[in-house]
């Protein structure tokens, strides 16, 4: 596969009030790759996750400046649909955070709100994401039961599937696994890892171990701005600047 | 818990001294206390009730047969008739002689019925009285009149009250819910800080306003526009008091509404969001089926609020106990009768055990539309909604 960039950020600011969040981010991203975000926590790594399917928008007294492309096209430039952007860049929350539904309508709430109204073509999609996000042969007797009912790990897992279920070609998450034992977070990572044949991944984490596992390439982010950005491997065995250096052997953070 | 608990039994010693003071409603003798009726001697009828009573003496009933007696015209006779039967003289110089004139009268009229106090029932009275019976639950619960003044015998029947109250009250809550609705929903998740710093303090004005202003600004202003627009004799109507209680219960509503729906949290919201939903869709949803129990409880609080208001209700429905066919139609809510005639009634009369009674007919309506809102709430399917 050629390396073809998906996701593009062009001289990215960005402002909570007068609070400058993100410096000047300028980077680019593979296709069926997946790109970790480390840095000490504040640094605006979930606040840069957030411009890629503009979540920052709720944000009252947000500003940005810059271009971010996605699939060649400024998802910032007049005119843009969100609620279809959305569609395309799919997203994974910190904590598990199913709809008060049954499990299967959690999956197939995106099918609904898109329209979708062919109860086979539902079915199949759910069972196919659920099988997407290894769920299915845990939960296919009890699509009927409240999503509530399942473990975390459960919970998040669905919520993958949710976001698979409307097909994206972009998964954002945002430290999936940080509220997650080590068994489900071990069993998310494997998911990662098979979701990067067919889904470009952006991860956010701060555990430097899950980053190096699951990774093609990471960006270390410090104080709201990019320090390094590189193969995963370089970051972790020969990174550039001492402060990559210093975060990640764990002298700081 | 607790708490819970101690309501719970404060409206149960409420409900149960209520109860106490109106259940003697049924122990009383349906004809007015001291009076008695009486007929011909030859009168096969000798069991009237209340509302039978009240048709004789309004001539609405003109013939025994009617009442399944002889083929005879019915003669109505009130005490101050007397003039018409007998003389002056016959009376005494000190009316000693009414009892023996009454019975000489009734004994001479076969078609007479006789209404008149105990204390001039002569001992050799030449009539028959017409059997003593107490005022019975059917006649209360199923009665479709109330004229608590109606002479011989008052009428208590509370049908017309109860529907009045179910008119003006749900119609009241069909008008308040979706406004309510919509403003909480624009309030919650539309607006911005700024029309929202205005709103905010207007509807706590609106809360604030004591009802009775309420009742004057129906009476001055809603009054007058229904019977312009549509064509009434009167403007006092059942649709007036349910504008007016829709007015009084939107605050309520819109508070509680608008509390539940921000309380949905922030990650359920972007969760819908994050899949392509827009706002509407996610409001739709996810934010209203999850704040669905606040809602509930806002459908609770204003029913209550409108089922329970009195001054304002009384000042524009037109007070009248006739069962109501629809909205255009003056009505009589339980409130409103209680408040207008708990005055009048002698302390422990009839009336005025009749009006306690009431008052627990109105309490369980309340209690039957809580437990009928929580079990929609709570019966919904977590899962599906
Ligand atoms: N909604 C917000 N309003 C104002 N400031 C925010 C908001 N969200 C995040 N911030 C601030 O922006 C900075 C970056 O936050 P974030 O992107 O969440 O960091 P990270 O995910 O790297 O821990 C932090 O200092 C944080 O306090
Ligand atoms: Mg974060």
């Amino acid at each position: 596969m050629e390396n073809q960039t998906i996701i593009s950020a062009q001289g990215v600011n960005f402002w909570y009030g007068d609070y400058h969040a993100l410096r000047d981010i300028s980077l680019d991203m593979e296709a069926h790759t997946v790109t970790a975000f480390i840095g000490p926590s504040g640094c605006g790594k979930s606040t840069f996750l957030r411009l890629l399917n503009r979540m920052n928008d709720l944000v009252d007294g947000a500003r940005l400046e810059g271009r971010i492309l996605i699939e060649g096209e400024d998802i910032y430039a007049r005119g843009v649909m969100v609620d279809e952007l959305r569609k395309r860049v799919g997203m994974v929350f910190q904590k598990p955070n199913p709809f008060p539904k049954t499990i299967f309508e959690n999956i197939a709430y995106g099918l609904r709100v898109n329209g979708v109204r062919d109860k086979a073509f539902i079915e199949s999609r759910v069972e196919e994401s659920l099988k997407g996000a290894a769920l299915w042969g845990e939960v296919k007797d009890k699509l009927k039961k409240p999503a509530f009912e399942l473990s975390g790990g459960q919970q998040q897992r669905l919520c993958i599937a949710r976001a698979l279920a409307v097909q994206p070609s972009i998964l954002l998450m945002d430290e999936p696994a940080s509220a997650l034992d080590p068994i489900s977070t071990s069993k998310i990572e494997e998911l990662i890892y098979e979701l990067k044949t067919e889904y470009t991944i952006v991860i956010v984490t701060h555990n430097m171990q899950q980053a190096a596992r699951v990774s093609d390439r990471t960006a270390f982010f410090y104080l709201g701005e990019l320090i390094e950005y590189d193969e995963t491997k370089k970051i972790f065995l020969n990174p550039e600047k001492a402060q990559t250096q210093n975060y990640i052997t764990g002298r700081f953070g | 818990m607790v708490s819970g608990g101690v309501t719970s039994v404060t409206i149960l010693l409420i409900v149960f001294f209520l109860f106490r003071e109106g259940i003697g409603l049924f122990g009383s003798p349906a004809v007015e206390q001291g009076y008695v009726v009486a007929v011909n001697q030859e009168n096969t009828v000798r069991d009237l009730s209340p509302v039978q009573l009240k048709d004789v003496f309004d001539s609405k009933i003109a013939n025994w047969s009617q009442l399944g007696g002889a083929d005879e015209p019915i003669v109505v006779f009130r005490l101050n008739d007397i003039e018409q039967y007998v003389s002056y003289e016959e009376l005494g110089d000190e009316l000693q002689f009414i009892p023996q004139c009454l019975s000489k009268i009734i004994a001479e009229h076969p078609g007479m019925i006789a209404f008149f106090p105990d204390t001039y029932l002569s001992p050799d009275f030449a009539g028959k009285l017409i059997d003593r019976r107490n005022i019975t639950p059917g006649e209360f619960f199923l009665g479709d009149e109330w004229f608590p003044t109606a002479t011989p015998a008052p009428l208590f029947g509370i049908v017309p009250l109860v529907t009045g109250t179910l008119w003006v009250s749900l119609a009241a809550i069909l008008f308040a819910l979706p406004l309510g609705m919509a403003v909480a929903i624009y309030m919650a998740e539309l607006s911005n800080d700024k029309v929202r710093k205005i709103l905010k303090p207007v509807i706590e004005l609106l809360a604030g306003i004591p009802s009775v202003v309420y009742g004057f600004f129906g009476l001055v202003v809603i009054v007058p526009l229904i019977q312009r627009v549509f064509g009434l004799p009167v403007g006092e109507t059942a649709l007036a008091g349910s504008v007016i209680l829709a007015i009084m219960a939107l605050p309520t509503i819109i508070t509680v509404a608008e509390d539940s729906i921000r309380n949905v949290p922030r990650s359920v919201r972007e969760a819908s969001l994050a899949l392509g939903a827009t706002q509407w869709q996610t409001i739709r949803r996810v934010v209203l089926p999850y704040s669905v129990s606040g809602i509930m409880a806002a459908v609770v609080l204003g029913i209550g609020r409108a089922i329970g208001e009195t001054m304002a209700v009384l000042m524009v429905t037109g007070n009248s106990a006739i069962i109501p066919h629809g909205l255009l139609e003056p009505v009589r809510t339980i409130p409103a009768t209680i408040a207008a005639e708990l005055g009048e009634a002698p302390n422990g009369g009839v009336h005025y055990e009749a009006l306690f009674l009431l008052g627990c007919i109105l309490f369980v309506i309340t209690l039957l539309i809580s437990i009928t809102a929580e079990m929609m709430a709570a019966g919904k399917p977590k899962q599906q909604i």
